[in-house]
């Protein structure tokens, strides 16, 4: 393997955490909760991807589809439901219910699937040889997908009405209420667009990983969060940028010096940046009025 | 006239005193006068360590107002130093043990000292995640060294924890606890927790009460950790992962951030729990986990909110309670 | 004689915004002094550079001859330097005696290892403070509700409790900012007759910042008046209250709204 190959190959999973990260940094953003269940919405994405198309036969396309769809309302069912009531809240009661949901959605689907790890066929086969270099197919669409949905979500946020109304939410939630902007419809929309990309990056997860089992949500999730929050949580082009880097450290980490520290690695960074900017690489300082 | 006894300290000492000794006779009676049986006996141990567990994240969740997300970091830290001590030497086992876990908690609380004092300059969530990240990067190193036994774990620790030993530093962690939460180190401690800013200009360190309250804490997962090592006797590292630190969060949350006996009641409760659901083995993580949302969303303040428990006022009030039972039967009949 | 309070051309800049320049004061002991001027002028900026909230770009700060230079916010309050918010900051959820007690934390030097131990240091000490607090609570009619949790008093007395907390850390310079805000005339008048009796009782020099013309005219010896982060005029309060300068500052301001 070249560097160059680690490369790409730290690329396509750090697409694969920014795409997730992008999900955190939301919901972050808009109701201050590190949403714990957001890697398990991945999990469940990946399951049902996988269940429509090798149990039911289902086309790739819509077994996608089909995915993002039921993730999204999963997203926002969970808000309305378990989020929602406590929004007034200590912010720790808020996290605590986050984490029994993940708790939650991980036994549930080993209920019903079973802890063994299912195999997943190769969504995207084939390659694409491009300058002398041989990339797979997979990487390649995970990339070209990712960087896609990012400038879309950028513009979305920036331009649009409803993005409008979730940075407004994000900044000042009485104040947007007074502006007009439901902030429960933002809100649970923010939920669903998080949820949403969380079940895109779990079909492009499966197309490069083919293995799936319901514990897979946590650490992917937990490792995202950190390229939120290295990135400078709240901010979109701060996840994106986290989650390359995280990609990239850990995939030259693992071919140059030992997969065993990865991991190590990768909070190893987020500690050193954190100490020096304590908001994250593009974050805003926050300061308490005195 | 029973008010002024119960609420003298004297006095408070004795009784509680008294009670410690009546519930040690009470498990003591039960784990050996075969009314348990070994596995349920066993049951006291685990509750034992977790309550320590508990009671010592309180303090810098509840009291201090931080959150930390390791505290199974320095749980395992103290679980590893204190069984490679006992391995190591060979002594008689009442101090064998007790210097075993004393070491186990101070190397825990060196830890907590080393990561606290750049971890505490950040806030709320920030400090959760870089505690997180500390103590994943403690598990990874301890499954790469050599003496720690790597992905293989530790065997071959002493089986040294006894129900009398747990119950000991069961004891021992609660009163340390509950007594500096009532000096003026307590008061400063809480002070943070309630405003950052009016705690300094009231003259109080922050660096130094948050990076001493953290130590502390620390410490007594340290000491917990030893408890464990010499009750499993092999240790793996990934027990000690991220999950078992969100364990020890639930137990405290649930218990509510700030009380004592709420950390005890829910740390035996929630360590109770799980077992009591092994007929269905299947279900139980899925009803372990509805219920923290259930209780979670109606009861957000944990089940104690921030009450205290002390045993003086409570039979006074009881006292109290009675004697007006009484006394209202009594003028109901002379009329 | 030599002021009890020192301050020598202090300035701080937030980016690029002078939020303060050289600013002037000497405060003797036992007097007091107001510091008024329109919303943004800097005041509670003074306040914040006076205890080392923020370290000032430029200018230096004695007390009593020493420079708090270098000193961390907590260093600055067991030097003698106390302050109460204008947004009032309790210790909501601990009872008003704990809230006082709280502050006698340097009156009491013993160890975490006597407070586990209940040693006789311990007992004499938090005696001692607690007699103290009580008596404290006092000067502020505060001892009946020594046991309610402080965020559950009424809006009048959290102010009159932060006042006391700031007392018992033993200052020599007390600095109030907004003291009598969101009080009726006749809870400040009350407080006009408090803050005169705590600046005899205890001999200290007392700083306050206040929208209240009544209650700045009513106590204080000498006045400032800041503006856009510099002092537009000082003197006594007659001399203030008739000074075109401070007028035009203030009703220019008025306009403005």
């Amino acid at each position: 393997m070249t560097i160059l190959n680690q490369i790409i190959n730290g690329i396509q999973i750090g697409s694969i955490y920014a795409l997730v990260a992008l999900g955190y940094t939301m919901v972050y953003g808009i109701v201050k909760l590190i949403n714990f269940a957001h890697g398990e919405i991945i999990m469940v994405g990946s399951y049902f991807t996988w269940y429509t198309m090798s149990r039911l036969g289902a086309p790739a396309w819509a077994a996608v589809l089909g995915a993002v769809v039921f993730c999204a309302v999963l997203g926002m069912v969970i808000e309305k439901v378990a989020y929602k009531p406590l929004r007034n809240y200590a912010r720790i009661s808020l996290l605590i219910t986050a984490i029994g949901v993940s708790f939650f959605l991980q036994n549930a689907v080993q209920l019903i699937f079973k802890a063994t790890p299912r195999m997943f066929q190769n969504i995207f086969p084939g390659s694409l040889k491009l300058g002398g270099m041989v990339f797979s197919m997979s990487a390649v669409v995970t990339i070209v997908v990712s960087v896609i949905l990012m400038i879309g979500l950028s513009l979305l946020v920036k331009n649009t009405k409803i993005g409008k109304a979730m940075r407004a939410v994000s900044e000042d939630k009485d104040t947007a209420q007074l502006m007009g902007i439901n902030v429960d419809h933002t809100i649970s929309f923010t939920f669903g667009l998080g949820s949403g990309l969380a079940a895109i990056a779990a079909v492009l997860y499966c197309s490069s990983f083919y293995q799936i089992e319901p514990t897979m949500g946590s650490m992917l999730g937990l490792k995202a969060f950190v390229a939120a929050v290295l990135g400078g949580i709240g901010s979109i082009s701060g996840a994106v940028l986290g989650g390359f880097v995280i990609g990239i450290a850990e995939s030259l980490t693992k071919g140059y010096i030992s997969s065993a520290l990865a991991d190590a690695i990768v909070f190893g960074i987020l500690i050193v940046v954190l100490i020096i900017k304590p908001s994250g690489i593009l974050g805003r300082p926050e300061n308490e009025k005195v | 006239m029973k008010q002024s006894i119960l609420r003298n300290n004297k006095f408070r000492y004795l009784l509680n005193t008294l009670a410690v000794v009546l519930l040690y006779l009470l498990i003591i009676f039960l784990t050996s006068g075969g009314i348990l049986n070994r596995y349920q006996s066993n049951m006291f141990i685990q509750i034992g360590y977790n309550i320590i567990l508990a009671v010592s994240l309180n303090l810098s969740c509840g009291f201090l107002g931080q959150l930390p997300l390791g505290h199974a970091g320095f749980m395992s830290v103290g679980a590893y130093a204190s069984a490679l001590f006992s391995m190591a030497v060979d002594l008689p086992v009442y101090i064998e043990f007790p210097a075993a876990l004393l070491i186990g908690g101070i190397a825990a609380g060196i830890t907590g000292i080393i990561i606290g004092l750049p971890a505490l300059r950040l806030r709320g969530d920030y400090l959760a995640i870089i505690t997180l990240g500390f103590g994943e990067i403690i598990r990874v190193v301890i499954l790469n060294l050599k003496f720690t036994g790597g992905a293989f774990g530790l065997r071959g620790i002493e089986k040294h924890s006894s129900i009398s030993w747990v119950f000991l530093c069961t004891v021992i962690t609660i009163f340390v606890i509950h007594t500096l939460l009532k000096s003026r180190h307590g008061r400063a401690v809480i002070s943070i927790r309630e405003d950052e800013i009016a705690a300094e200009a009231s003259g109080i360190s922050l660096t130094y009460y948050k990076t001493v309250t953290f130590a502390i804490s620390a410490f007594f997962a340290g000491v917990a950790g030893g408890l464990y090592a010499h009750y499993l006797c092999i240790l793996d590292p990934s027990n000690f992962g991220f999950m078992k630190s969100v364990e020890i969060l639930v137990m405290v949350v649930l218990g509510g951030l700030g009380s004592i006996i709420g950390s005890v009641v829910s740390a035996s409760v929630l360590t109770v729990i799980p077992e009591l659901l092994r007929s269905f083995a299947d279900y139980r993580m899925v009803i372990y986990s509805l219920l923290l949302i259930i209780v979670m969303i109606f009861k957000p303040s944990g089940l104690f909110g921030r009450y205290d428990f002390s045993l003086g006022p409570a039979i006074d009030s009881a006292f109290r309670r009675i004697r007006g039972l009484i006394l209202r039967k009594g003028g109901a009949k002379n009329k | 004689m030599t002021p009890i309070l020192d301050v020598c051309n202090l300035g701080i800049k937030f980016g690029g915004l002078q939020a303060l320049d050289d600013f002037n004061v000497q405060v003797a002991n036992r007097e007091i002094v107001g510091l008024i001027g329109p919303n943004g002028a800097g005041k509670t900026t003074v306040f914040n550079l006076l205890t080392n909230v923020y370290s000032p770009s430029r200018g230096t700060i004695h007390l009593t001859g020493k420079s708090t230079k270098g000193k961390s916010t907590h260093e600055v309050t067991q030097f003698g330097i106390a302050r109460t918010f204008q947004n009032i900051r309790l210790f909501k959820n601990v009872s008003v005696l704990e809230n006082v007690m709280t502050a006698f934390h340097n009156a009491m030097d013993y160890s975490m290892f006597s407070a586990i131990l209940r040693l006789p240091s311990y007992r004499k000490q938090e005696k001692a403070a607690r007699k103290l607090a009580l008596e404290l609570l006092d000067v502020f009619d505060l001892r009946e509700m020594a046991d309610t949790l402080a965020g559950s008093l009424p809006y009048g007395a959290q102010r009159k409790l932060e006042i006391a907390r700031a007392l018992a850390t033993n200052p020599k310079v007390l600095l109030l900012d907004e003291p009598a805000a969101g009080m009726n005339p006749s809870e400040t008048s009350e407080l006009m007759m408090t803050i005169k009796d705590i600046r005899d009782k205890f001999d200290i020099a007392i700083i306050l910042i206040e929208h209240d013309m009544n209650l700045v005219m009513g106590i204080c010896e000498r006045i400032l008046v800041l503006n856009y982060g510099l002092i537009i005029a000082q003197g006594k309060p007659e001399e203030i209250k008739n000074n075109p300068i401070v007028i035009e500052a203030y009703l220019g301001q008025q306009r403005g709204e």
